[in-house]
């Protein structure tokens, strides 16, 4: 490969050409500091508009400053990253930046892991000499994300990530000029936009300006409240990631440390959401398996492919973009709202209250999952299935509040009946995952034989869409699995299209996977964070004695003792559900449909 | 955010207006002038009948929009005021103009007055600095303007009356 | 053509068309047939005259007579008296101001007789709503000579060797950004004519565009066959109407003949072109954010590289070129580029169009070889400064520009010397300001400017230049500190080496230059707080003196808050609470009562 050499800060570099100056920086340990600047190679995420200034660098011989994260090497070069007239460039920009954010960092979530704190501490910032007038912005809270735009820098990765990458649609640049801003069409609310509130604008936000929303506080009320058992369910992704707040190397897995800090708040049981993962594969397993028999016996009117219903920011996606696939969406239920189904009612039942006295906690990685909480299908009489849901981060919060030494806490196990699970259950965090574990099952379900190969290698991997036919002994199963809403409306087109190979596909709205969800703490542009994430998964799958999901004896007791079969008349009474079309709701219809 | 029920025809129209641009996304500047032309401002769904013909999210053609000066998303006055501020112009006593139809309209720049009679911008140079300071009125051009000529070029159009 | 003997000229350009040529020209058709000398005698509307202060402007050929300020109701007179009686209409005649002589042919105007029409001329000659009359002036002539007789490298080398450099503002060589288009091996290219003049007081390319549109046609093609580009794209700002209607008539006529289309003199060289609006944003003169309009994009600019030239319209390589560029092109051909290159500085060649306006008695559009002096363009051409006052400043290069002051009077005009003196040629903006133009608040309205027209993309652009503002807006209300003229120059020099793009890089340009050239103005604000001009309304307060007031009455009539008191042959006074200090009473005064403190 061509390289160039040039010298920065004295040193001689030698790169590959097309190395921008930032990387060729950084690969002889100089770090310059960006704000607006980040990259996520495997998922193919850039977002460099040079537009911050933060990374400028001298040039000998330019006229001006140049971003180093726009400009290539060229031979020759000699670039110096702070000279005076570079650091004076720098601390005046970010004085302006600085200049219209609200100074209210110590009431500010993003308090000690803000990105702009981290650089504006880094340059020496003692006072801002260009204050002036700042932008003015509603608060607009909707279930699960909350924009306070004035806190915004517009760096602009939200808008990369919502429209490049997940193809939502939802946030844009509006305005010019200082009234420019990100926000949504007709600067509506969010809940009135077309987000599908995978949080995944918020899991990129360097400041505070789009994050999640907060629900620590009913937790709290419900822990001290005598009346009220409070149990707690925790996704597969969140044992990946939690340690991370408290110092963890990434992809530490923090299980025992969890589950026991969960009961030091108080909690009354803590029980794994990978049981009702579990679940999902015995109910999800059987209605792929059900729809495949029916396809292969000619049904023209199933729905073929199956695609998965797991992920609440993918089923919203389905239901305003494509709302005429809806019912090639699986019925069953997501894990989460499976498993307050099941402790609404059967584990209810073993305790012998009633629902409306025991309160269903969800620690998932997601936002959306609070938007799916609450959906007014999952609830009884006006009492939610699943009555909170707060996502990893909150949960640190929460530990840190009631002053708990995460750091010292011994390990301890799940309660049961709904804290055992399968490896099966464990490997949902990540993209791959849920199709995977349904393969296990469905496969000795079809075939009636046993599987030894359980590791299906052919469906992992961080490829943003991924194909594999499995051979469920003669009948060959064609799977595609895409993750990043991007990446599967690729696959949906396809089947919109009617030109879908597929007989099920695998959707996960994070680039990822939950692991790379919209609440777990932040990777701040770092993808061996994700990659180390899904590592841990899927060793934790390997260390289960148990890695198929119907071989998990306490799912096998609940249908037996409570729910009969698989898909039958109770199961799809608890564990199902269905779709509306929202793209009424949000006006997406127009009169232009008349005519088609 | 009130509904507007647009007029059928006008909506046949603007898909034609699509159509002929091919549906094409690149064009959109070029749909949204003539989308004007169509109806005088863009309202909402409006822009939204342009982002489903061209296979755009809403939120791409409201951020254009918004983006262009030119472009308005309320109703323009039946006598649109348009003041040039360009250099020759203010150099000129422009901004004395302007400030006399905002005292005298009684609105602020961008806005439109009450009983829908007159709306007031500025633009930049139409290119007749020989008549510094220019005002326009509904494609009118008003040269050599001082604040005391104000009255009497908007009592034209009072005369005229709705 | 031939049939007719007489010809009359009337000015179609914006500024005529304001007052009323349209109907002029309605009028004069009448009257000539009228006087049945239809058969005789052929009225045309021209493109600008480019003397727009004495407008609206009428010419008769074959005698070039020019008369000025014609009205309507002129045109029964014109044409029974100079066409029937053969006698001038000496009441329209222009008259030289010092002289007092009346000048029958524009030639000997002076306004005329220091301009050297090169990119104008055809404007003010030529009906340019006919192809025939461009033909009749060796127009197509170059287009054809190119395409039939030289090669691509060829021609470029005749560019180059021209020394010509973009007109938009840059300066950057012309056949050497063709030449790098050429050299980018592309399936598709894309030459593009940037007709978004939004330099507020500039109108240079409009008055081209109106009067001489098919120059630009056949440059375009001309740009494209040395490019290997066969589609041309013309980004015109939607505010000018009459350019894009003759643009269009302008191109539908060239296709009709053949010199647009497929196969273009048989050469198998096939060009077409399209026209895409602006909608308002002046940083689409900047060509990265040019062209994400052209795509139907917010007009945002990116980084560079990559350049257009390499990467542009939809990711294929894009020549960008602006009008005047274009229009110096098919002389650069005809007369070769020795005689191009032989008007000129060293380093600028050829001449330069100006749109000159301000506080200068003849406001209008003017081309002068790159050398010319700015006092040989504003006291020669521009006739000095009206109502007699005291030159004070001309800027040039609209908001990415600067002041110039009397010290740069005798400064030969080209790209490197206003540069030198912290200006820049811009797209050719020239306004003269006089001894009531105050500075600081000159600096503030153009920052007024580049707040309003920021993309918003960058973060010194977007937040800087809002400070900056904000900054003067201190300053000239009277509440400024030194500290804030430290602060003023310490951002203003972070946004020229930090912001994104052209406009931003460019847009602290008129601070540093006034601050530069009339610092003790600043200090006076800051220090005294006081306006030396009268000009900042917070630092200014109007008072009657009751020895010189007449009570005449009239400064009370024509005040437009009714500020002003008083009875009949009494002294007035000014209310000052009400008084919004619009300066109408000083203006009206005719006993010089009226004082400013």
């Amino acid at each position: 490969m061509e390289t160039v050499k040039l010298i920065i800060d004295k040193k001689q570099v030698e790169v590959s050409k097309g190395t921008t100056i930032l990387d060729a920086a950084k690969s002889v340990g100089i770090q310059i500091p960006t704000l607006c600047y980040m990259k996520l190679e495997d998922l193919h995420y850039e977002n460099n508009p040079g537009a911050c200034r933060i990374c400028v660098v001298e040039i000998e011989g330019r006229r001006n400053l140049a971003p180093s994260c726009k400009t290539e090497c060229i031979e020759g070069m000699v670039v110096k990253t702070h000279t005076p007239r570079v650091m004076n460039a720098r601390k005046t920009v970010m004085e302006l930046i600085l200049s219209n954010h609200p100074a209210e960092c110590l009431t500010c979530s993003s308090n000690g892991h803000c990105e702009l704190q981290v650089i504006a501490h880094d340059l020496g910032i003692r006072e801002i000499r260009y204050a002036g007038e700042q932008s003015k912005f509603q608060i607009d809270r909707s279930p699960s994300i909350v924009r306070n735009m004035n806190k915004c820098i517009m760096c602009r990765r939200c808008e990369t990530m919502c429209n490049s990458i997940q193809t939502v649609g939802a946030l844009t640049a509006v305005n010019r000029g200082f009234n420019a801003a990100v926000s949504t069409a007709f600067e509506r609310d969010i809940a009135g936009s077309t987000c599908s509130y995978c949080g995944q604008c918020v899991s990129v936000c360097p400041v505070n300006a789009l994050s999640g929303r907060n629900t620590q506080q009913p937790v709290l009320d419900a822990l001290a409240d005598p009346a009220k058992i409070v149990i707690a369910q925790t996704a597969p992704a969140v044992r990946t990631a939690l340690g991370r707040d408290f110092g963890f190397e990434p992809g530490t897995l923090v299980t025992g440390k969890m589950v026991s800090a969960l009961r030091q708040l108080g909690f009354d049981y803590v029980f794994d959401t990978d049981f009702a993962a579990d679940l999902t594969i015995m109910e999800e397993g059987t209605e792929l398996l059900q729809r495949l028999g029916k396809y292969l016996n000619g049904d023209e009117k199933v729905k073929i492919p199956m695609m998965t219903s797991c992920c609440p920011g993918w089923v919203s996606f389905v239901e305003q973009h494509f709302p005429e696939l809806r019912e090639n969406l699986s019925t069953a239920k997501s894990p989460q709202q499976m498993f307050g189904a099941i402790a609404k009612s059967y584990f209810a039942k073993i305790l012998g209250i009633d629902r409306k006295n025991l309160v269903v906690v969800s620690i998932m990685p997601c936002l959306a999952k609070k938007y799916e909480a609450s959906r007014p299908e999952f609830s009884v009489d006006g009492n939610p299935d699943v009555d909170i849901s707060i996502y990893t981060r909150e949960l640190a919060r929460l530990i840190r509040y009631a002053n708990i030494d995460f750091n010292e806490l011994p390990d301890s196990d799940f309660d049961h009946p709904l804290g055992e699970s399968t490896g099966a259950g464990i490997i949902f965090g990540t993209t791959g995952g849920v199709i995977e574990a349904a393969c296990r099952t469905a496969y000795e379900l079809f075939t009636k034989k046993v599987l030894h190969k359980v590791d299906f290698e052919e469906l992992r991997g961080m490829e943003g869409i991924r194909s594999a036919t499995i051979d469920f002994e003669g009948v060959p199963v064609k799977i595609g699995i895409a993750h990043g809403l991007g990446n599967a409306r690729k696959l949906i087109e396809e089947v919109k299209n009617g030109t879908s190979p597929y007989h099920a596909i695998e959707v996960m709205a994070c680039p990822g996977g939950c692991i790379g969800g919209g609440g777990q703490p932040f990777h701040r542009g770092r993808m061996e964070v994700l990659r180390k994430r899904a590592t841990a998964l899927y060793q934790e799958d390997v260390n289960k004695p148990l890695r198929k999901s119907h071989e998990n004896p306490y799912i096998q007791k609940l249908y037996k003792e409570f729910l009969g079969e698989p898909c039958g008349p109770l199961a799809h009474k608890l564990l199902h559900t269905h779709y509306i079309d929202r793209k009424e709701i949000v006006g997406l219809y127009m009169q232009t449909d008349k005519r088609d | 955010m009130d509904t507007i029920h647009l007029p059928q025809t006008k909506v046949e129209e603007l898909h034609t207006i699509c159509a002929e641009h091919n549906n094409d996304a690149g064009e959109l500047i070029n749909i949204l002038h003539a989308a004007q032309g169509l109806f005088g401002y863009l309202p909402r769904e409006v822009q939204e009948i342009i982002a489903a013909d061209l296979r755009l999210p809403v939120s791409r053609v409201y951020g254009v929009v918004t983006f262009y000066s030119f472009f308005t998303m309320t109703p323009k006055g039946k006598y649109p005021i348009s003041v040039c501020l360009g250099t020759a112009c203010y150099v000129r006593g422009a901004e004395k103009v302007m400030d006399e139809f905002q005292r005298q309209l009684e609105i602020k720049v961008g806005e439109t007055t009450s009983d829908g009679l007159f709306s007031l911008d500025c633009l930049r140079c139409v290119g007749a600095c020989g008549l510094a300071p220019v005002v326009t009125i509904a494609g009118k051009v008003y040269g050599r303007m001082t604040p005391e000529k104000v009255r009497d070029v908007l009592s034209e159009y009072y005369m005229l009356g709705e | 053509m031939a049939q007719y003997t007489n010809y009359i000229l009337v000015c179609g350009g914006t500024g005529c068309r304001a007052s009323q040529s349209e109907k002029i020209i309605g009028n004069l058709k009448a009257a000539v047939e009228k006087n049945g000398l239809q058969k005789n005698v052929q009225v045309i509307r021209t493109g600008c005259f480019g003397f727009c202060e004495k407008g609206p402007v009428v010419k008769m050929i074959p005698d070039n007579t020019f008369y000025v300020q014609v009205q309507p109701g002129d045109a029964d007179e014109l044409v029974k008296e100079h066409l029937v009686k053969g006698r001038k209409v000496e009441r329209l005649l222009y008259v030289n101001p010092e002289t007092n002589e009346q000048i029958l042919d524009s030639k000997h105007i002076d306004f005329y007789k220091k301009q050297l029409r090169v990119a104008l001329r055809n404007c003010g000659f030529i009906n340019p709503e006919n192809i025939d009359e461009y033909i009749a002036r060796d127009g197509y002539v170059a287009l054809g000579k190119a395409i039939t007789e030289m090669t691509p490298e060829e021609v470029i080398k005749e560019i180059m060797d021209s020394g010509l450099r973009g007109r938009g503002g840059g300066g950057f060589p012309t056949g050497l950004k063709w030449q790098i288009t050429r050299k980018v091996q592309a399936s598709q290219k894309y030459v593009v004519c940037n007709a978004d003049e939004g330099d507020p007081g500039a109108f240079m390319d409009r008055s081209i565009l109106e009067g001489d549109p098919h120059s630009i046609v056949e440059a375009m093609a001309i740009n494209g066959y040395c490019t290997g580009a066969n589609k041309g794209l013309v980004y015109i700002r939607a505010e000018y109407p009459l350019a894009v209607e003759r643009l269009m008539i302008a191109i539908k006529q060239a296709k009709e003949y053949g010199l647009l289309g497929d196969n273009i003199f048989g050469s198998g060289f096939s060009f077409d072109i399209e026209i895409r609006y602006g909608a308002g944003a002046f940083v689409c003169g900047e060509e990265t954010a040019l062209i994400h309009s052209m795509e139907g994009l917010r007009g945002e600019a990116t980084v560079k590289p990559p350049f257009p030239s390499e990467q542009g319209y939809k990711g294929y390589p894009t020549n960008v070129n602006n009008v005047e560029t274009y229009a110096n092109i098919p002389v650069i051909l005809l007369k070769g580029a020795k005689w191009f290159s032989s008007i000129g500085t060293e380093k600028s060649k050829g001449t330069k169009v100006f749109a000159l306006a301000g506080k200068v008695n003849n406001v209008g559009l003017i081309e002068v070889p790159m050398g010319t002096t700015l006092r040989e363009v504003i006291f020669g051409i521009g006739g000095g400064i009206k109502d007699g006052k005291k030159f004070k400043a001309v800027q040039t290069g609209g908001p990415s520009g600067g002041c110039l002051t009397e010290k740069h009077l005798d400064l030969p005009i080209d790209y490197d010397n206003l540069l030198a003196a912290g200006s820049m040629m811009g797209s050719g903006g020239m306004i003269v300001m006089d001894e009531n133009d105050c500075m600081v608040a000159m600096a503030k309205f153009y920052l007024d400017f580049t707040v309003e027209e920021s993309c918003g993309k960058c973060a010194p652009c977007r937040i800087g230049n809002k400070r900056l503002h904000e900054i003067l807006q201190k300053i000239t209300s009277g509440n400024g500190t030194e500290d804030d003229l430290d602060r003023l120059r310490n951002l203003a020099m972070v946004i020229k080496d930090t912001a994104l793009c052209g406009l931003g890089q460019t847009s602290p340009n008129p601070v540093l230059s006034t601050m530069d050239n009339f610092y003790d103005e600043y200090l006076a604000h800051v220090h005294d707080h006081r306006c030396p001009s009268h000009q900042c309304r917070e630092l200014t307060q109007y008072y009657i003196n009751p020895e010189k007031c007449k009570g005449c009455t009239l400064c009370a009539r024509v005040c437009p808050v009714h500020a002003i008191t008083g009875d009949r042959k009494v002294p007035h006074v000014i209310d000052l609470q009400v008084c919004i200090r619009c300066g109408t009473c000083m203006d009206k005064c005719k006993f010089d009562a009226v004082y400013v403190h």
